[in-house]
């Protein structure tokens, strides 16, 4: 087990009236596996997410990495945010090595790892372009690529591709399928995507309406690698049928 | 070839000015020509470039003086700039004790307070320097002021999600978001720059741009007094082209971002 959260709830004061997130949230993932959070807009996911990286704090509950209890402390997971957030001053190749310069990692470790990366992720001979100068998809793998060499073995990735278009989407997930395999890293991985969350996960879990509380907890069955014609299966669409009729309840 | 295009197309571009202000210069001329207006009254083109040429070195040696108060006067206001916006970037509160007198100090007529600085420092560099970083200070500090307020949290959030500190996230974020910023404060700074100066000098001094326009006007030598005014339009844009062109040097990011969207 290596990220565990117990007991999470958060409120906000909004036009001065108390508004709860979500309460006495409990999960537990396992290592190396792929987690998906899905639930409908508005409750509280990327709060969620902003709680586990630290970013705010809980109003009770606590967050635990490996057994430490990391609530409220920042810089422990890699954390993807929905825009790319690429550094507008800095390369492509500054961009993806930021977390390392904020880690300060070693310089001549860090460059060598940057290069071995981008030629993997296929941007290599892009390294030198500024973010404005790069499509969409190239865009979120830089973003993608800068989590993963942030140096964390768990990773919370927020919506990533939720503003891409549906054929680069689609082969931005399978790519992030390949990376996961090689990497055996532990994903949480917010989305509002049935499909996605489906080709993606070990385990889906469900979020109600505000506040929001767990509906349910999903295995997904299906044996990996997974092939695109697998969205088309009858034991995929029951699963869909049935996270879409928990959606919208 | 692309380069060559590119230049084609930029002296194209300048071509209508160009020839308007041939024309311009023209009519002029023959104007003062034909109604035979006296030369202290309005002097003709060819005679205020007749007077730019003989007294160059003389103008040359005034504006020594003048480049040296600005240039002075530009760098400390750069450096107190920076160093004010910082400290009320970092420190929330060195802001709200500052701030107000920041802009308060912007009501305060340049033109009332100059003689006071020549009364209590004399006809030396001192007031004019002091002028030129008062007229400076403010589009320097305002703007850059400006760029270090980051509106985009998510920004900041993902420095902060790595464990940024908050002297990192200054110099990662904070600092690279303003430079556009401040260099367009500097771009506005550097033209008043050269005026200030010349103010101060108007007010009281022995050398100068100013001084020289001062005198070449007492003496009804109008066409030194253009030849004064050019003097100084050419050291504006000088400082202006500077900045602009350092823009392009430091921040290739930028530079490349608004050509896109032009």
């Amino acid at each position: 087990m290596t990220l565990s959260v117990s007991n999470l709830s958060k409120s906000y004061l909004e036009n001065n009236q108390e508004v709860e997130v979500f309460r006495n949230i409990d999960i537990s993932l396992e290592k190396g596996s792929f987690v998906s959070l899905i639930g409908p807009s508005g409750s509280g996911k990327s709060t969620f997410l902003n709680l586990i990286s630290g970013i705010e704090c809980p109003d009770t509950g606590k967050v635990y990495l490996n057994g430490k209890d990391i609530t409220g402390t920042s810089g422990n997971v890699g954390y993807m945010f929905q825009k790319d957030l690429l550094l507008p001053w800095r390369t492509l190749e500054q961009n993806v090595r930021l977390g390392c310069d904020l880690r300060g990692f070693d310089k001549k470790t860090t460059a060598d790892e940057t290069s071995k990366w981008l030629e993997r992720f296929g941007l290599l001979e892009f390294g030198d372009y500024y973010p404005h100068q790069l499509s969409g998809g190239m865009r979120q793998r830089g973003a993608l690529l800068r989590t993963i060499l942030f140096g964390q073995s768990t990773l919370l990735l927020d919506e990533p591709f939720g503003a891409l278009d549906a054929l680069t989407r689609r082969e931005m997930q399978y790519w992030l399928l390949s990376i996961w395999n090689e990497m055996q890293n532990t994903v949480l991985f917010v989305t509002h995507d049935i499909e996605e969350a489906i080709l993606l996960s070990d385990q889906i879990i469900v979020l109600s309406k505000r506040p929001a509380e767990i509906v349910e907890i999903m295995d997904v069955p299906f044996p990996r690698p997974r092939k695109p014609e697998l969205i088309l299966s009858h034991e995929i669409l029951e699963l869909k049928k049935k996270l879409f009729h928990l959606l919208n309840t | 070839m692309l380069k060559k295009g590119v230049t084609i197309k930029k002296i194209f571009h300048y071509t209508p000015a160009v020839v308007f202000l041939v024309i311009l210069l023209s009519v002029w001329q023959f104007t003062v020509n034909k109604y035979g207006i006296p030369p202290w009254l309005l002097p003709s083109p060819m005679k205020v470039g007749q007077a730019l040429w003989e007294t160059k070195s003389l103008i040359w040696s005034h504006a020594q003086i003048t480049l040296l108060e600005i240039s002075t006067g530009f760098v400390l206001a750069i450096i107190l700039g920076i160093l004010v916006s910082t400290l009320m970037t970092l420190f929330p509160f060195a802001k709200r004790i500052f701030y107000p007198f920041l802009i308060f100090s912007q009501t305060v007529p340049l033109i009332a307070v100059a003689p006071l600085l020549i009364l209590w420092l004399g006809y030396g560099l001192l007031p004019k320097i002091i002028i030129v970083i008062l007229v400076c200070f403010f589009p320097i500090a305002v703007s850059l002021l400006e760029g270090l307020e980051v509106s985009d949290r998510d920004l900041l959030n993902l420095l902060r999600s790595m464990g940024a500190t908050k002297w990192q996230i200054f110099y990662q974020v904070r600092w690279p978001h303003a430079l556009p910023s401040l260099f367009a404060g500097l771009k506005i700074a550097a033209t008043y720059s050269v005026m200030a100066a010349v103010i101060g000098e108007w007010l009281g001094a022995s050398q100068g741009l100013g001084v020289y326009l001062t005198r070449s006007s007492n003496n009804f030598l109008t066409d030194r007094v253009f030849a004064g005014i050019i003097t100084i339009s050419a050291l504006s844009f000088l400082y202006y082209a500077v900045i602009m062109l350092l823009t392009k040097l430091l921040l290739p990011w930028y530079s490349q971002l608004s050509q896109k969207t032009d």
